[in-house]
C-alpha cells in the first residue's frame, strides 16, 4: 500500500473507511431523512399553486423557483423523495430477497429444481425490463403497489443468478460437505453456512440493484407510466417540467440532480464499503 | 568479491491493513559459492519464500525491502532499478515454482513458453533456442525429449511439468536458479525422479542454486549447505552433513526429531480378538454414468474389501489418484459406492449418507485434509465446534458452552480461541479445530483424510501425537489416509496399500521393511531418507519403476 492511500483511510471500531465513502453514506442518511419527515419539513402543500408566474426562478421563499404550474419546487422535490426512495427500496428489498433465497437453494439443492428455476429466470431475464414494465402498467394501471411488484419481479431473475453463482462456489466447499454428511437440512445450510460467506456481495448487490430500480421508476415516471398526478417523484418531475428547459429553469434541473445525487452516492458507497481490518496481533 | 551471492544484514518488511510495519526478514545474512547449493528450510511463515524471491530483488505486494545488501554476481539488487532487475531475471538469476501446474500458460505450446525467455532477452534466434530446450530435456530425463515440446501443459503429468518449468529456467544460462518448494505437491515415486534430473543438470553446469523446502530429507539429497530459518531469522547453518549429524539449535533438533515419528507400541492385547466396528466387501465407487451392469464408467475405487476393528487403525496408503480419498468418500457415504456392502457396528449401512440414520452418520466422522475449506470462514471457532453438540445431542447453550471448553482443552488449543475466526488461527491450530468438531458428534470411528499432509513436520507431528493421545482416552478407531508412509507407520495397525483403485496389499507396520507386492515395495523404497547419500545410491529395479512410476 502506497502511503497516499494509507493516508486517505481512517481505520474506527476494527474497520478501515474513506471519506468519499463517508460522504456518499452522508448524502444517502440526508435523503432517507427527508423521505421520513417530508411532510413535516416541506413549506408549502405539494399541490398549492404559491407562484403568480410558472416555470419562477429561485428566490426568497421559493428556494427552488416554481414549476410548470407555480407550485413550490422545493415542496415537490422533497416529497418526490418519499416515493422514489420508498417504492425503490421495497422493490429492491422484494426482489434480492427472494432472488438471494431461490439462488441459495437452487445451488444446495442442484438437479431439476435448480434446472428448471434458472432456465424460468433465464427466460423471465431475456424479456427488455422497460418493455415487461410498461405492458404490466398498461393492462392493470398504474398504483403503487403494481409497481412495487413490477420492479420487483423484473429485478428478482438478477438476484437470482447473483446468489446462485456465489453459492455455487461455497457449496462445493468442504465444510458445506461436512454440514451434509452431519445430516443438515437446506433451510440450515443456506441460512448458517453459506449465506455468512456471500452476505458482503450480496449487499453491494442490493446498493447496485436499488441503483437500477430508482433509475427505471424514474424512466416509467418520466414517460407518465410511473405516479399518476397529483403525486410524483423525482422521474415525474422531470417528465411534466421538461417544458422549463428552454428557459434554464431550476423546476427541470433539480429533481434531475437529486436522482443523480442519490444514485452516484449509493453506487460511491458500494465501492468505499468500510473494511474490517485483519490484523492479527494488532 | 568472492562468492557469487552475497546478502548482508537483509530486512524486509510488509505493511498490515491497519498500517502497522511488520518485520518478516529481520537482519540475514547469506553467502553462496559459484556452483554450490544451499536449502532454506523452516516451517510455513519462517519467511523462506520471502528471502528467496529477495534474491531476484523482488518483493511481494505489501513488502519491501528495507534494509541490506543483496548482492548477486557483483550487482546489489536492492539498489537496481525495476528494469535493471528485469534484465538480469531469467538470464543472471532464474526461477522455479512451486506449482508448475498453474505458472504454466495453457492455451501455448511447452515449448513456446520454455523458449520464450530468450525471446524476451534476445539472447539467440529461435531455431538455437529450440534445439537448446531439447538438450535440457535429455539431460532432465524427459520422456519423448525431441517432441514434448509440442505438446500443451495438461498433456504431460505433474512431475514433467516440474522438471519442464527447470528447463525454463535453465535455458537463460542463469549463475543461480531458485527453487521454491518444487518438489511439495509430487508424490514420492514422481518426487525421486524429479530430484535426480534436477540434481544431475545443476551439477553439470556448475549453477548455483536455492532450494527452498520444508522437508529436511528431501533437503538433505540436493543441498550443500543448509540454512534454517524461522520467525525471519537464521537460526542455525551449516554444512548438509553438520546439520543432519550435530545439529546445534533447539529448533533444528525438534526438525530431525519430528522426522522419525516414535513408531506405535505394538498393543498388549494384539492377539486377543477383537470385533471387527466396520466392515468392507467388495466396494466399487467411481464416476461418470453407470454402464448397463451397474458399474460406474470409471471405477476410481475397485472391489475393495477391507476391517477396521475397534479400537484399531487402519492405514490406507497409495498415490495420488489411486483412489484412496474416494474409497474415504464412499465409506462416509458423501460419494456413494455402486457396489459393495458396507457393516458398521453390526449393521449395514445404506450406500449415501441422506439415507443413514442420525446416530449412524454421528458415529462415523471425516475429517478433511484442508482445514481451511473445512471450516466456515464465517464463523468463529466456538460456532463450528458447538453444532454438532446442539445437532445430535440438543444440549443447550450453557452446557454447549462447557463442552465446547472441554473439547478444545482435548485437542490442546486454549480456550480463549474460542472466539477467533478460522482466517486468525494458524495451519495447525485449524486442523486442531477440524479435528475437535468431529471429537463432538462423540464418534466410534474417524476417518482422516490426508489431515497432516498441509501441515510442517513438527506441526504434523504433534497433531500425530495428538490423535493417539485421543484414541487413548476416547476408544476410537480411525481410518488414516495418507500418502506419506511415516505418518501411517506411527499411528496404523494395519496398512493397506491402494494402487489404481484397488488393494494391492496389507501389511503391519513392522513389516513395512519387507513388503511382499512389487508396488509396496516401490513406494517404500522411494521415501526419501535424511542419509545425503540416500539419493545416489538409491538403484530401482528399472521393472517394476516402468510398471508402476508415471514418468
Amino acid at each position: 500500500m502506497t502511503t497516499r492511500a494509507a493516508a486517505s483511510r481512517r481505520s474506527l471500531l476494527g474497520h478501515s473507511y474513506n471519506l468519499v465513502g463517508v460522504a456518499a453514506a452522508l448524502v444517502i442518511l440526508a435523503w432517507t431523512l427527508v423521505a421520513i419527515f417530508a411532510p413535516y419539513i416541506i413549506p408549502h402543500p405539494i399541490g398549492d399553486i404559491v407562484d403568480d408566474d410558472y416555470f419562477g426562478p429561485m428566490r426568497q421563499g421559493l428556494w427552488l423557483g416554481s414549476d410548470y404550474l407555480g407550485r413550490d419546487m422545493l415542496s415537490r422535490v422533497l416529497m418526490g423523495a418519499r416515493y422514489t426512495v420508498g417504492i425503490s427500496l421495497a422493490a429492491v428489498s422484494i426482489a434480492c430477497f427472494s432472488g438471494v433465497v431461490l439462488g441459495m437453494i437452487a445451488a444446495v439443492t442442484g438437479g431439476w429444481l435448480d434446472t428448471c428455476l434458472s432456465r424460468f429466470l433465464d427466460a423471465m431475464n431475456s424479456i427488455p425490463s422497460k418493455l415487461f414494465g410498461l405492458v404490466v402498467v398498461a393492462a392493470v394501471g398504474s398504483s403503487i403497489p403494481v409497481l412495487i411488484l413490477t420492479l420487483a419481479v423484473i429485478y428478482i431473475p438478477g438476484a437470482y443468478r447473483f446468489a446462485r453463482a456465489l453459492a455455487v462456489n461455497i457449496n462445493t466447499m468442504d465444510f458445506i460437505t461436512v454440514a451434509r454428511v452431519r445430516g443438515e437440512s437446506t433451510a440450515y445450510l443456506i441460512g448458517s453456512e453459506i449465506l455468512p460467506n456471500i452476505i458482503r456481495p450480496v449487499l453491494a448487490d442490493f446498493g447496485l440493484r436499488f441503483v437500477f430500480i430508482v433509475l427505471l421508476l424514474s424512466g416509467l415516471s418520466f414517460l407518465g407510466l410511473g405516479l399518476q398526478p397529483p403525486l410524483a417523484d423525482w422521474g415525474a418531475l422531470v417528465r411534466e417540467n421538461i417544458g422549463g428547459l428552454p428557459f434554464a429553469a431550476p423546476a427541470v434541473i433539480v429533481p434531475s440532480l437529486a436522482i443523480a445525487s442519490l444514485t452516484i452516492s449509493v453506487n460511491l458507497l458500494i465501492d468505499n464499503l468500510p473494511q474490517k481490518i485483519r490484523d492479527r496481533d494488532a | 568479491m568472492s562468492n557469487l551471492v552475497e546478502v548482508r544484514n537483509l530486512k524486509i518488511q510488509a505493511t498490515t491493513d491497519a498500517g502497522r510495519l511488520v518485520e518478516i526478514i529481520k537482519g540475514v545474512s547469506l553467502d553462496i559459492a559459484d556452483g554450490e547449493i544451499v536449502a532454506l528450510i523452516g516451517e510455513s511463515g519462517s519467511g523462506k519464500t520471502t528471502l528467496a524471491l529477495s534474491l531476484m530483488g523482488h518483493a511481494r505486494p505489501g513488502c519491501r525491502i528495507a534494509a541490506g545488501e543483496i548482492n548477486v554476481n557483483g550487482k546489489d539488487m536492492a539498489a537496481l532499478s525495476e528494469k535493471e532487475r528485469a534484465k538480469l531475471r531469467g538470464t543472471d538469476i532464474a526461477y522455479v515454482p512451486q506449482s508448475a501446474a498453474a505458472s504454466f500458460n495453457p492455451a501455448s505450446t511447452i515449448m513456446e513458453q520454455v523458449i520464450e525467455v530468450t525471446r524476451i532477452h534476445r539472447l539467440m534466434p529461435p531455431e538455437q533456442a529450440r534445439k537448446r530446450a531439447v538438450e535440457l530435456f535429455r539431460a532432465l530425463s524427459l520422456p519423448d525429449p525431441d517432441n514434448i515440446g509440442a505438446r500443451y501443459p495438461h498433456q504431460v503429468s505433474g512431475g514433467q511439468l516440474q522438471r519442464l518449468a527447470a528447463a525454463m529456467a535453465l535455458i537463460g544460462d542463469p549463475k543461480l536458479v531458485i527453487f521454491d518448494e518444487p518438489t511439495t505437491a509430487l508424490d514420492v515415486t514422481t518426487q525421486i525422479d524429479v530430484l535426480k534430473a534436477f540434481k544431475s543438470v545443476m551439477r553439470a553446469g556448475g549453477i548455483a542454486g536455492v532450494y527452498v523446502s520444508h522437508d529436511l530429507a528431501v533437503v538433505a539429497q540436493i543441498a550443500d549447505r543448509i540454512l534454517v530459518l524461522k520467525g525471519g531469522e537464521v537460526q542455525e547453518t551449516g554444512t548438509t552433513a553438520q546439520i543432519l549429524s550435530a545439529a546445534q539449535h533447539p529448533y533444528t533438533q525438534e526438525l530431525l526429531a519430528a522426522f522419525e515419528p516414535k513408531p506405535r507400541q505394538a498393543q498388549a492385547d494384539a492377539d486377543a480378538a477383537t470385533k471387527p466396528l466396520l466392515s468392507i466387501e467388495g466396494l466399487t465407487a467411481g464416476y461418470g454414468p453407470a454402464k448397463p451392469d451397474g458399474l460406474p464408467l470409471v471405477r476410481a475405487v475397485d472391489s475393495v474389501s477391507l476391517v477396521v476393528e475397534k479400537g484399531r487403525n487402519l492405514g490406507v496408503i497409495g498415490e495420488s489418484g489411486c483412489g484412496k480419498s474416494t474409497l474415504a468418500r464412499a465409506i462416509a457415504g458423501i460419494h456413494p459406492a455402486a457396489v459393495g456392502e458396507i457393516v458398521f457396528d453390526g449393521k449395514e449401512l445404506e450406500p449415501a449418507a441422506g439415507k443413514r440414520s442420525r446416530d449412524q452418520l454421528r458415529e462415523m466422522q471425516i475429517v478433511f485434509q484442508y482445514a481451511d475449506t473445512a471450516l466456515n470462514p464465517a464463523k468463529p471457532v466456538e460456532d463450528i465446534i458447538a453444532r454438532p453438540l446442539a445437532f445430535y445431542h440438543g444440549l443447550d447453550k450453557r452446557a454447549r458452552s462447557k463442552r465446547v471448553d472441554e473439547l478444545l482443552d482435548m485437542v490442546r488449543l486454549p480456550k480463549a480461541l474460542r472466539y477467533r475466526h478460522p482466517s486468525e488461527l494458524s495451519g495447525g491450530q485449524k486442523q486442531r479445530v477440524n479435528f475437535a468438531r468431529a471429537l463432538a458428534a462423540n464418534p466410534k470411528l474417524i476417518i482422516c483424510d490426508e489431515i497432516t499432509s498441509a501441515l510442517d513436520t513438527v506441526v504434523a507431528s504433534a497433531v500425530i501425537e495428538l490423535l493417539k493421545e485421543l484414541q487413548r482416552e476416547l476408544e476410537l478407531s480411525y481410518i488414516f489416509i495418507s500418502h506419506d508412509l511415516s505418518v501411517v507407520e506411527a499411528i496404523c495397525d494395519q496398512i493397506m496399500v491402494m494402487y489404481n483403485g484397488e488393494r494391492v496389499e496389507q501389511i503391519t507396520p513392522d513389516k513395512v521393511k519387507a513388503p511382499s507386492h512389487p508396488y509396496s515395495k516401490l513406494l517404500f523404497s522411494s521415501v526419501p531418507k535424511l542419509d545425503p547419500t540416500w539419493l545416489d545410491g538409491l538403484v530401482r529395479d528399472p521393472e517394476l519403476v516402468s510398471q508402476y512410476g508415471h514418468r
